[in-house]
C-alpha cells in the first residue's frame, strides 16, 4: 500500500496511544492468565491493533461497532476503562459485564460497543439488525461489523450480506484476514482468497486495506463508512493483518512456521507507525517511551482495579436473565436446588 | 366480542399494536405480498406499509438475528418463522443471542423480539414437517414461551408478547388457524403471561392439556364424566414460561391425581418437566403417579393410519386418566 499521509499530530498521536494500550493490556491479561486470574479461553489481538483502532477511528461515536470473541481491544479503542475490561476477564463485579460475559463478550452500551460475540458468523446478522435500526428511525448512524476470515465461509456471511444488499442496510462488514481461521490457513479453508470479493454476488462491493497500517485502515474503513451512511449501500472491507500471538493463549502453532511469524513481525504496527511518527518529527524518542510507560501504568492501574474489585454475590446469579415484570404472576425460573421461591417467582 | 377465527384474532393482535407502537414491525418469509403461508399477516401491508411489513428471503438464522440486533437498539420485532421446523435453522441465533445477550452482557440491553410459528402433526408432512417444540424452547433460560389454544388467547397472549421486554417463543397449532371463538375486540384487552386457563373445573383428576391438546384434554373431560363419572379440572398453562404453578398445584391438592397431555415426545418433554416438578412440590398430595399422554418416542411417520396413531387424541387421555383410578373405574368404562 502506498504510504498515506499522516492525520493531524494530536490524532496520530491518540493512534499510536490507542494500540499501545491495546498491545499492552493484552501482553498483561496473558501473564494474568497463566496466574489463573483470567479463566476460559482468552484471545489475543496482539498484531491486529491497526486493524482495531483504524478502524474504531472511522467511527462516530453514534455508529454501532460489534466484533468477535477476540474483542477486548475494540473494547479499549472505543474508549471502556480498561479496568472495567480487566475486571470482566478476572470475573468481577465490575467487568464491563458484571462477570458474566467474560473475555468473548464484552460489551458497552454507552460507547456503543454491541459485543464480543462467542459464535464464529453470529455476529453478522446482528450488525445487519443494528443497521436496519438505524434505517427505520431514519438517522444516519452506521454500523460496522468485524469478523475474521474463517466466518467467511458461514451461512450467515452469505445471508446477511444479501439481506443487507437487499434492504440497502448501512453496515460496512470488515472480514480481519489475519491468514488463519485457528489454525487452518486461508488456502486451505476458503476456495476464494481473494475475501473481498466474495460479496460480490451478493451486491455488495469490496475494499482492501493494509491492516498493518492504521492509517490505510482508517482511510479505507472511512470511505467505506461513507459509502454506507451516504449510499445507503453495505460494504465488504478486507483488511489484511496477522496475528502475533496463537488463536488463543492455549494455541502451541503447529501450523505456522517460525520464519513467518518473524517475517509478518518486521510490519509490527506499533513499531512501524511509531518509528513514522518519529521520522516526521511528530514525536522524539523520550515522548514515544513515554507513551509506552504511561500505556503500561493505565494496565497496572486496570490490574489493581480488577484485583480489588468483588466477586459477583451468588445472590445475583438470576439477575438479568429476564427483564421481570411485577404484571406476571407465574415462575420465570426453576431452580432444582431446592423448592424455595426464587427471585423472579411468585410474585402474585 | 366478536366470533372470529384464531388466524384472525392474531392478525387482529398485530393490527392493533402495529397501531399502538410505531416501533413494533414483523417480518418472515411471504408475510407482506403473500399475506402469510397460513395468512396470518393478511391486509396488514397494504395498511401499514412494507418498511413495517417485511418479506425477506429464506434465511432463517439471519432473519432472528436481525430482529435481535434490532430489538437490542430499539425496535419491537415481531418474526413469523413458516412453521416451527424450521426454527432449528435458526437456533444459534435464538438460543446464543435471543436469550442469551442481555444475561451476557450484564443486563445492558433486553431483547423484546417475538418470534411467532406453528406446529404440529396432522398434516401427513412427515419427520421434517411435524415437529412440536415447545420442550425445547421451554429448556432455555431467558426465553418466554407461550402455546395459545384458543381465539381469545391467541389475540390476547400475542399482545402481551408484543409489549413485553423478553423474547418470547410464541407457538401457534397449524390445526387451530381456522378455529373460531369469541373475541374481545376492546385493544386494550390482553391475556397475561403466568396465568394458567382452568378450562373445565371438576375435582377428581387434574389434566393439564399444552397447545392444541388442551382442546384434547377438554373433549376427553367430557367423555370421563359422561361415560364413567370422573370429573376432571382441565388447565391449559397458555404460557409454560412463566409458568403458574400455583393453579396446578392448588387443582392436584383438590383432586390428588394428575395427567399431563402434550404432542410432542415423551423424553425431555414438558410433561416430563411438569410431573417432577408436581412431585418435588406436592408429593403429599398425590394419590397416583402423575400420568403423562405424549406424541410417540418415534419420528413423524407419513402414513395416515401411522401418522395419527402417533399424537394423542381423546382415547389416549381417557385411558391415561382411568390408569390412575385402578380397577374400581375401569371396570365401569363402557
Amino acid at each position: 500500500m502506498a504510504d498515506r499521509p499522516l492525520p493531524p499530530p494530536e490524532t496520530a498521536v491518540e493512534w499510536l496511544e490507542s494500540m499501545t494500550l491495546i498491545r499492552r493490556f493484552e501482553e498483561r491479561a496473558g501473564e494474568q492468565y497463566t496466574r489463573a486470574k483470567v479463566g476460559g479461553f482468552l484471545h489475543l489481538a496482539i498484531g491486529e491493533e491497526a486493524t482495531i483502532v483504524g478502524a474504531v477511528a472511522a467511527l462516530r461515536p453514534t455508529d454501532y461497532m460489534i466484533a468477535t470473541y477476540r474483542s477486548h481491544g475494540q473494547a479499549l479503542a472505543r474508549g471502556s476503562e480498561p479496568g472495567r475490561v480487566m475486571a470482566e476477564l478476572f470475573g468481577r463485579v465490575d467487568g464491563l459485564c458484571r462477570g458474566r460475559g467474560g473475555s468473548m463478550h464484552m460489551f458497552d452500551l454507552e460507547r456503543r460497543f454491541m459485543g464480543g460475540f462467542g459464535i464464529v458468523g453470529g455476529n453478522l446478522p446482528l450488525a445487519a439488525g443494528f443497521g436496519l435500526t438505524s434505517d427505520y428511525l431514519g438517522s444516519d448512524d452506521a454500523t460496522l461489523c468485524q469478523f475474521g476470515d474463517g466466518a467467511s465461509n458461514q451461512g450467515t456471511f452469505g445471508e446477511t450480506l444479501n439481506l443487507a444488499a437487499l434492504w440497502s442496510l448501512p453496515v460496512v462488514f470488515m472480514v480481519t484476514n489475519n491468514q488463519f481461521g485457528m489454525g487452518t490457513s486461508l488456502e486451505r479453508h476458503s476456495a476464494q482468497t481473494n475475501l473481498q470479493t466474495k460479496g460480490e454476488g451478493f451486491g455488495v462491493p469490496g475494499m482492501q486495506c493494509d491492516g498493518m497500517d492504521v492509517i490505510d485502515t482508517w482511510a479505507v474503513t472511512s470511505e467505506a463508512m461513507r459509502i454506507a451512511r451516504e449510499e445507503r449501500q453495505p460494504v465488504l472491507v478486507e483488511a489484511l493483518n496477522y496475528r502475533f500471538r496463537g488463536h488463543s493463549i492455549a494455541d502451541p502453532e503447529d501450523y505456522r512456521s517460525e520464519d513467518e511469524v518473524l517475517e509478518w513481525s518486521k510490519r509490527d504496527p506499533l513499531v512501524t507507525f511509531g518509528d513514522r511518527l518519529v521520522a516526521e518529527g511528530i514525536l522524539n524518542d523520550e515522548q514515544r517511551e513515554a507513551i509506552d510507560l504511561q500505556a503500561i501504568e493505565t494496565v497496572d492501574a486496570a490490574v489493581a482495579f480488577a484485583d480489588a474489585s468483588p466477586e459477583p454475590e451468588p445472590s445475583s446469579l438470576y439477575d438479568d436473565v429476564y427483564v421481570l415484570s411485577d404484571q406476571v404472576r407465574g415462575w420465570y425460573s426453576a431452580d432444582h436446588r431446592g423448592a424455595g421461591v426464587q427471585k423472579g417467582e411468585d410474585l402474585s | 366480542m366478536a366470533e372470529m377465527r384464531y388466524r384472525e384474532a392474531l392478525n387482529q393482535a398485530l393490527a392493533e399494536e402495529l397501531e399502538r407502537d410505531p416501533n413494533v414491525y414483523l417480518m418472515g418469509q411471504d408475510i407482506s405480498v403473500f399475506g402469510g403461508a397460513f395468512k396470518v399477516t393478511e391486509g396488514l401491508m397494504d395498511r401499514f406499509g412494507e418498511k413495517r411489513i417485511r418479506d425477506t428471503p429464506i434465511s432463517e438464522n439471519t432473519i432472528v438475528g436481525l430482529g435481535v440486533g434490532s430489538a437490542m437498539t430499539g425496535l419491537r420485532p415481531v418474526i413469523e418463522l413458516m412453521t416451527i421446523n424450521f426454527s432449528l435453522l435458526a437456533l444459534d441465533q435464538i438460543i446464543n443471542h435471543a436469550a442469551h445477550v442481555r444475561y451476557m452482557f450484564g443486563g445492558q440491553v433486553s431483547v423484546p423480539l417475538v418470534v411467532r410459528m406453528p406446529q404440529g402433526a396432522g398434516h401427513q408432512l412427515g419427520p421434517t414437517h411435524s415437529h412440536s417444540f415447545e420442550a425445547l424452547y421451554l429448556h432455555v433460560p431467558g426465553l418466554l414461551v407461550a402455546v395459545p389454544s384458543t381465539a381469545t388467547d391467541a389475540k390476547g397472549l400475542l399482545k402481551t408478547a408484543i409489549r413485553d421486554d423478553n423474547p418470547v417463543i410464541f407457538i401457534e397449532h397449524e390445526t387451530l388457524y381456522g378455529q373460531r371463538g369469541e373475541v374481545p375486540d376492546d385493544p386494550d384487552f390482553t391475556v397475561p403471561f403466568g396465568l394458567a386457563a382452568i378450562r373445565r373445573a371438576g375435582s377428581d383428576v387434574t389434566i393439564i392439556g399444552i397447545s392444541r391438546m388442551a382442546q384434547t384434554a377438554e373433549r376427553a373431560a367430557e367423555q370421563l364424566a359422561a361415560d364413567h363419572g370422573i370429573e376432571a379440572e382441565v388447565i391449559d398453562p397458555r404460557t409454560l414460561r412463566p409458568l403458574d404453578l400455583d393453579t396446578i398445584l392448588e387443582s392436584v391438592a383438590k383432586t390428588n391425581r394428575c395427567v399431563i397431555v402434550e404432542e410432542g415426545w415423551p423424553h425431555g418433554g414438558v410433561g416430563a418437566n411438569l410431573a417432577a416438578l408436581i412431585q418435588e412440590q406436592g408429593f403429599d398430595d398425590l394419590d397416583a403417579p402423575v400420568g403423562r399422554v405424549t406424541g410417540v418416542d418415534a419420528p413423524m411417520p407419513y402414513a395416515k393410519s401411522l401418522e395419527q396413531i402417533s399424537f394423542p387424541h381423546e382415547e389416549q387421555v381417557i385411558e391415561a386418566t382411568l390408569a390412575l383410578f385402578g380397577d374400581r373405574k375401569r371396570a365401569s368404562r363402557g
